[in-house]
C-alpha cells in the first residue's frame, strides 16, 4: 500500500515505518471488532469514524468495566469500612497507578484526577498561577494553542498583571524557534504549550523547550490531550512540570482528565477546590489539607469513569504505544499523499508524518468545510469542521474554519480511500466543473 | 445520494449559492452592518439603502457555507422593494420555519421555503439564520437611531 520506507528515531528506539502493517503487528480490522459502535450504519453506509481528535470510540472492555463497577463494586471511596468501599477504592487507585506507569513511571501521588484536560489546566492557573505571578512576569504560549490552554492564561494575566508572549509558527505549521531566547526571558514564570496540535497535528519539540524554560527558571506545562493517546510519552524524559490530558480521547469514558504535577511543586500549591476528601483535619474555624494527590480532589470523585479508564489504559498498553504511533504514522503519510493528489485541497501543518500526528486539517478551495462535513456524513464518514477551539490559529492561517480528519488504531487505508473518494464526489455535487 | 442531503441542498438553494443575488455594493447606504457565526467562522456584510419606509436596495456578501450564502441571497431577493413592516414579518416567518417557532402570519416565502430542509440538520440552522439575524438587528438599530454593531448568531 505504502511503498516508501522511512525510519524514525523516537526516544532512541529505531522504528521501521511505511509498510502496510507495523512491525509490532497492529491489525485495525481485529481492533475494529472490539468497538461495537464501529459496526453502526450511518445514513445507509458503514460508519467511518475520522473524528478521533475530538473523542475516540470505546472498546467493549471499557464499556463492560463501567457496567461491572456499577453492578458489583459501587461504593464511595476512601472512607468506607466495608468490603464494597474497599474494592471501589482499590479499583479507583489502581487506575491512578496505571496512569503513572503509562506516562513514564512517575509517582502515583503526582497524578490528580480532574474532569478533563481543561480542568487540569485551570487547576494550575488557579492554584499555582494566582499565588506565583505578579505584574511584569511573563507567560509564554504558542500560536497553535487550543482555547483550553489559552483562555485560562488570558484571564490569569489580566488578574495578575502578567504578560503573555507567543512563540510563532512558520509556514509549515512548525514552531519558529529562531527568537526563542528572547521570547523565553528571565521574567518568564511559565511556558505552557501543546505537545501535539489538535489542528495542525504538529508534534512540538517539548523537551528542548522545557530545557530552555528551566534554564530561565520557568515552569513548563504541556497540553497532552492529543499526544498521550497517540504517542509513547515519557514525562521524565521531557522533564515537564505539569502535563494535562483527557481519558475520553484515548478510549476511556468522558468526565475523567488527568493532571500530572511534579511532586515538589504540588506540595507547595494551595488546593483548587475545598470540601470533603481534600482535608486532613477540620475544626470549626480552620482546616489542614490532605496529602497528595487527594489535596486536589475535593468531593466524591468520578469513580466509575476512573475505574473504566483503567481498562482503556490496559487496552493501549497491550497494543503498545510504539505500535499505535507506527500505525498512525502510516495512515497519516498515506492520507497526506492521497489528499495532496486533489488539486482543490489545501492542507495545513507539516507534510512529513514523522513531525506530526494523525489530525489533518484542510480546506477545499470551493467547498465550505461545513458543506463538506455534511456531505461526508451522508456517506457515513464522520469528520470535524469548524475552528477546532483555536480561533487565533485560524486567523493566523487566514481561514474561518477548516475540515479535519483524525485517525486512530481502528482506522484503515481503505477508509482513507473512501474518505478521499467522497471528497472527489462532493466536488461533483457542489462545484460546477 | 441520500434524500436528506438532497432535501438540504435543493436545486434552488444551490442556484443561489453559485450565483448569489444582491452582490452590488451600494452608494451611501443607511445601514451598514456585519454579522458573524462564531461557531463556524462565517462572516457576512450587509448594506441597505432605505427610501421612506421601504428597502430600496440591498447588498449582501457572505463568506460561508452553501446554506448561509444562499439564505443571504434569498434574503436580498425577497426584501428588495418591501416595506420595513413587511420585511420584519418575513424575517419572523423565516425564523419560525427554521426553529419550529410559532407562525404568526401566513406569508408566501417563495424560494425561501427550500430552507425548510435545514431543520433536519440542527447545527446548520444558525448558518441559515445568520443573514436574517443581521437584518433584524440592523433594522432595530436603524429605527432606534443607534449605531449598528456586529450581529452574532450566538
Amino acid at each position: 500500500m505504502n511503498g516508501e520506507r522511512m525510519t524514525a528515531i523516537k526516544n532512541g528506539v529505531k522504528i521501521g515505518v511505511g509498510s502496510v502493517m507495523a512491525p509490532a503487528g497492529l491489525d485495525p480490522l481485529v481492533i475494529k471488532g472490539d468497538f461495537p459502535i464501529l459496526s453502526r450504519i450511518i445514513n445507509g453506509h458503514k460508519l467511518i469514524y475520522l473524528d478521533n481528535a475530538a473523542t475516540t470510540q470505546k472498546p467493549s472492555c471499557v464499556i463492560s468495566a463501567l457496567r461491572n463497577y456499577y453492578e458489583n463494586q459501587n461504593a464511595n471511596v476512601h472512607r468506607g469500612l466495608h468490603t464494597l468501599a474497599e474494592e471501589a477504592t482499590a479499583a479507583f487507585e489502581a487506575t491512578r497507578k496505571k496512569v503513572a506507569e503509562f506516562i513514564g513511571s512517575v509517582k502515583p501521588e503526582e497524578i490528580i484526577y480532574t474532569r478533563n484536560a481543561t480542568e487540569a489546566i485551570n487547576l494550575v492557573a488557579y492554584s499555582w498561577g494566582r499565588h506565583n505571578l505578579k505584574p511584569q512576569d511573563r507567560i509564554v504560549l504558542t500560536e497553535m494553542e487550543h482555547h483550553a490552554n489559552l483562555v485560562p492564561w488570558i484571564v490569569l494575566a489580566k488578574e495578575t498583571g502578567a504578560e503573555l508572549k507567543f512563540i510563532p509558527i512558520d509556514g509549515d505549521g512548525l514552531l519558529d524557534l529562531e527568537n526563542i531566547d528572547r521570547i523565553i526571558s528571565e521574567d518568564t514564570k511559565l511556558v505552557a504549550l501543546t505537545h501535539m496540535s489538535n489542528v495542525l497535528g504538529t508534534i512540538n519539540p517539548v523537551a528542548e523547550i522545557a530545557r530552555i524554560a528551566h534554564h530561565n527558571g520557568a515552569l513548563v506545562l504541556l497540553d497532552g490531550a492529543q499526544s498521550v493517546p497517540h504517542l509513547p510519552v515519557n514525562i521524565k524524559e521531557i522533564d515537564a512540570d505539569f502535563y494535562a490530558f483527557s481519558a475520553h480521547k484515548m478510549l476511556g469514558p468522558t468526565g475523567i482528565g488527568i493532571l500530572y504535577g511534579r511532586e515538589s511543586i504540588l506540595q507547595k500549591m494551595e488546593p483548587f477546590l475545598f470540601g470533603g476528601e481534600m482535608i486532613s483535619e477540620v475544626d470549626f474555624e480552620k482546616a489542614t489539607w490532605n496529602v497528595l494527590p487527594w489535596k486536589f480532589e475535593a468531593g466524591t470523585p468520578n469513580i466509575a469513569d476512573a475505574v473504566a479508564y483503567g481498562s482503556a489504559l490496559d487496552y493501549l498498553t497491550d497494543l503498545g504505544m510504539e505500535a499505535v504511533r507506527s500505525h498512525e504514522m502510516d495512515l497519516t503519510a498515506y492520507a497526506l499523499r492521497k489528499l495532496s493528489e486533489l488539486d482543490s485541497i489545501k492542507i495545513f501543518g507539516p507534510m512529513d508524518s514523522r513531525l506530526r500526528g494523525g489530525a489533518i486539517s484542510f480546506v477545499d478551495r470551493q467547498i465550505h468545510p461545513h458543506d463538506l462535513a455534511t456531505f461526508l456524513d451522508s456517506r457515513g464518514i464522520a469528520i470535524r469542521a469548524g475552528h477546532h477551539c483555536a480561533q487565533p490559529l485560524m486567523r493566523r492561517l487566514g481561514v474561518g474554519s477548516t475540515a479535519r480528519a483524525s485517525f486512530y488504531i481502528y482506522n484503515t487505508f481503505e477508509e482513507i480511500d473512501e474518505f478521499v473518494g467522497a471528497i472527489a464526489e462532493a466536488r461533483r455535487y457542489f462545484v460546477n466543473e | 445520494m441520500s434524500e436528506a442531503l438532497d432535501a438540504l441542498y435543493r436545486d434552488i438553494l444551490m442556484d443561489h449559492y453559485r450565483n448569489p443575488r444582491g452582490k452590488r455594493k451600494l452608494l451611501n447606504p443607511e445601514i451598514h452592518n456585519h454579522g458573524e457565526n462564531p461557531l463556524c467562522g462565517d462572516e457576512l456584510e450587509m448594506e441597505i439603502k432605505i427610501d421612506g419606509d421601504r428597502v430600496a436596495d440591498i447588498y449582501v456578501s457572505c463568506a460561508g457555507c452553501a446554506v448561509s450564502v444562499s439564505s443571504g441571497s434569498m434574503l436580498a431577493e425577497i426584501i428588495k422593494g418591501k416595506s420595513l413592516a413587511e420585511v420584519k414579518r418575513i424575517a419572523r416567518a423565516v425564523k419560525a420555519m427554521l426553529t419550529g417557532g410559532e407562525v404568526i402570519d401566513e406569508i408566501e416565502l417563495g424560494d425561501l421555503e427550500v430552507l425548510e430542509g435545514v431543520k433536519k440538520f440542527p447545527v446548520r440552522v444558525k448558518c441559515a439564520l445568520l443573514s436574517w439575524a443581521t437584518l433584524v438587528n440592523s433594522l432595530e438599530s436603524y429605527e432606534h437611531g443607534l449605531e449598528t454593531k456586529v450581529s452574532s448568531t450566538e
